[in-house]
């Protein structure tokens, strides 16, 4: 039997991919084969138009202000109406840090420059004078269940939501959105933002036919455990 | 030298002989009790040298390129006042010139040789005044200390604008963000750089950095690309490119584990050097290194002895005997440090027995998520020559992680979480004769050769 095909959109490799972002493609791919799937990566870059609808699941990393003020206009112009409506469908999309600012209305910089989003989502950033830096333990219900997410944040944007959008999780550890309000990330229908470089693989069930069973994560756990022993109380 | 600054040298001093007594490097506490004596101490000292003080600084490299650049210098028979053992912070850099100093505060050595981290360069050279500043390269290193790349850079600019009269920004021609602190007015440029055909990976590492235009944002076109982002670089949008190299190497052989042979071109001349260090990264460093002696005015055959005689530093990549097991130690804090470490790794034919240590305090970087951009997939392509990979440290289980999805077998990974152990555990699994690597961050490795020197099989730190 041929192994079921998944389609992995990675948006803007070239200029939104600051530290680790990478690992979100190694381990979505390695999972993806592990549960006996076919992953294929296609890169979008600047200047190319994009079908999002063709891909199960899209990843959009981190960039640094200067990479974010260069694809932004490429961005509103050519790849926000589609993604819009993709997710409006219901595409799965990750995305982490200056990826998760992207989908928003505007980034301020810590310089005053607005750089122009579309507002895919209602939410919306703005650079405050300290970074804001460390491991991050949030608590989410995003899967079956209450569980923690841990991971490592590193930015100088505050990012509030608008009315009606809900956190992906309520922080115990660290910053979060906006060091204020105690909330991290965004889930929009299967759209998740997040400050948080996730160190475990979401685990998502691809496409509605496939069933997929549990792999070995003694590993992942290991390593969840050791973070929430040191920073989760 | 007024009253106050020679007590804080004896104070200095006296801390210096303490600390050491107490069994710890005392490196930074002496400098951080003599300025608060004397706020101006470092200035006054930095001031002795004849022929003034070298700073380098840049994210990869500095250390080693100071070793050679202070082998140089020795070569030509001058004294060096070296901050040798890598404390690069303010403290350390006073720490380092009072003990350079006789008791009456004196420094008779002819040169201040400092390695200057990049966030300290605008306060440090405002005190000492550098007559010549190296700097190697900009990479995307402890995110999580300093910020954003711009920011690093610039701080590194600021330290620039405050070199002697005259001074020299000795500059990595093959990096893009270096190359452009040549543009900033105040020091003169002097530009090194490879004009290899052939050498390098060709490819831009994961870890590339500046790959994009630093005028315009627009993807260069490399003409040669070396490591990393390093090579000759051109945007064909503006025309942005790399600045024409005074210091050069144009050709490169012999290069394996043991080391590699170029020919080196300066104004003065040309000369032929076998470097005893491997690494094309090594090669980099030795070229920083020869252009800073080149901008002190040394000639061709004591930069070529210099550099000939230096060997690798402990801890950055050595080789020890331990009874009869060798161990091979390279520290490791980056992506492109990491991907030259696997290389030579796996250039050797033996079979491959790993401790990797990570830890996650201050000065290896907080965050551990630079480990995914390590190119850890080439190692799991030579699974079959790997015996065991013990993973250490605070962030032993990412590592572990890591590993798993490098693709590497997980009944080859065991997590050891204590790095002594681990490195004892990992002796006693290899055979009479064989290699264990060992492959720690920054303070992961001074664990390490805390217990090796305990052992009696090195120096302690601060004597080499
Ligand atoms: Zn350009």
């Amino acid at each position: 039997m041929e192994r079921p095909r998944i389609h992995i959109g990675w948006l803007y490799p070239e200029y939104m991919n600051l530290y680790g972002d990478r690992g979100n493609i190694i381990v979505l791919t390695q999972r993806s084969r592990w549960h006996g799937l076919d992953p294929e990566v296609t890169q979008v870059r600047m200047g190319e138009s994009a079908d999002f609808a063709r891909f199960d699941l899209l990843v959009i990393g981190g960039g640094q202000d200067r990479e974010q003020a260069l694809v932004a206009e490429d961005f509103v112009r050519v790849k926000a109406r589609p993604l819009a409506e993709a997710i409006e469908d219901g595409l799965a999309v990750l995305a982490v840090c200056g990826g998760y600012q992207m989908l928003g209305k505007y980034f301020k910089t810590h310089t005053g420059e607005l750089i122009r989003f579309s507002g895919i989502l209602d939410l919306w950033t703005e650079a405050g004078r300290e970074r804001m830096i460390g491991n991050c333990v949030i608590e989410s219900d995003l899967f079956e269940g209450t569980r923690t997410i841990v991971g490592f944040e590193n930015h100088s944007g505050r990012t509030y939501l608008g009315k009606g959008l809900r956190p992906l999780g309520r922080v115990l550890k660290g910053y979060g959105n906006n060091g204020a309000d105690r909330t991290e990330g965004v889930v929009y229908k299967s759209t998740v933002g997040t400050y948080l470089l996730i160190q475990r693989a979401l685990d998502r069930r691809y496409g509605g036919q496939v069933k997929i069973g549990a792999l070995n994560d003694d590993l992942e756990m290991r390593a969840h455990e050791a973070i929430i022993a040191r920073f989760g109380k | 030298m007024n009253l106050r600054s020679r007590m804080a040298v004896w104070m200095g001093k006296g801390l210096v002989t303490a600390t050491r007594m107490a069994g710890r490097g005392g490196t930074t506490l002496p400098g951080a009790v003599a300025r608060k004596v004397a706020p101006d101490l470092l200035r006054t000292l930095a001031a002795q040298p004849r022929e003034g003080v070298v700073a380098v600084t840049g994210t990869n490299g500095k250390t080693t390129t100071a070793k050679m650049l202070s082998s140089i210098c020795e070569a030509a028979g001058w004294g060096v006042a070296h901050n040798r053992a890598g404390a690069n912070l303010i403290a350390g850099l006073t720490t380092a010139l009072i003990q350079a100093a006789d008791w009456k505060g004196r420094i008779d050595q002819s040169v201040g040789l400092l390695e200057i981290d990049e966030a300290t360069m605008p306060r440090a050279c405002q005190e000492v005044r550098p007559k010549v500043a190296v700097v190697t390269n900009f990479f995307r290193d402890q995110l999580d200390r300093f910020g954003e790349l711009e920011h690093t850079v610039d701080l590194v600019a600021r330290g620039l604008a405050h070199l002697a009269p005259g001074g020299r920004a000795v500059l990595n021609a093959d990096d893009p963000n270096c190359a452009r602190l040549g543009t900033r007015p105040g020091a003169e440029p002097l530009y090194y750089g490879l004009e290899v055909e052939g050498a390098g990976s060709g490819s831009a590492s994961q870890a590339a950095d500046a790959r994009h235009c630093v005028q315009c944002g627009h993807p260069y076109e490399y003409a040669a690309l070396y490591y990393a982002h390093l090579g000759q670089y051109r945007c064909p949008n503006c025309g942005h490119r790399r600045p024409k190299p005074q210091v050069y190497i144009d050709r490169l052989w012999d290069v394996d584990a043991l080391g590699s042979s170029f020919r080196l071109v300066s104004l003065e001349g040309a000369c032929e050097v076998r470097l005893q260090i491997p690494g094309l990264y090594n090669v980099y460093n030795a070229l920083a290194a020869a252009a800073g002696a080149v901008a002190l005015g040394l000639p061709l055959p004591a930069i070529r002895q210099g550099l000939e005689a230096t060997t690798s530093q402990f801890g950055r990549m050595e080789r020890i005997t331990i009874d009869d097991r060798q161990v091979f130690m390279a520290l490791v804090k980056n992506p492109a440090g990491f991907d030259s470490v696997i290389q030579t790794v796996m250039q050797a034919e033996s079979r491959k027995n790993l401790v990797i240590a990570i830890n996650d305090r201050y000065a290896d970087g907080t965050d551990v998520s630079w480990l995914w951009d390590v190119d850890f997939e080439a190692l799991a392509g030579h699974q079959d020559e790997i015996n065991f990979i013990i993973c250490t440290g605070r962030r032993a289980e990412d590592m572990a992680v890591r590993l798993k999805y490098a693709g590497i077998d997980v009944a080859k990974l065991s997590i050891e979480k204590d790095p002594g152990a681990a490195v004892k555990q990992g002796l006693r699994y290899i055979q009479s004769g064989d290699l264990l690597y060992i492959l720690p961050t920054y303070t992961a490795m001074l664990q390490i050769r805390d217990l090796i020197a305990r052992k009696g099989h090195t120096k302690k730190y601060w004597e080499v």
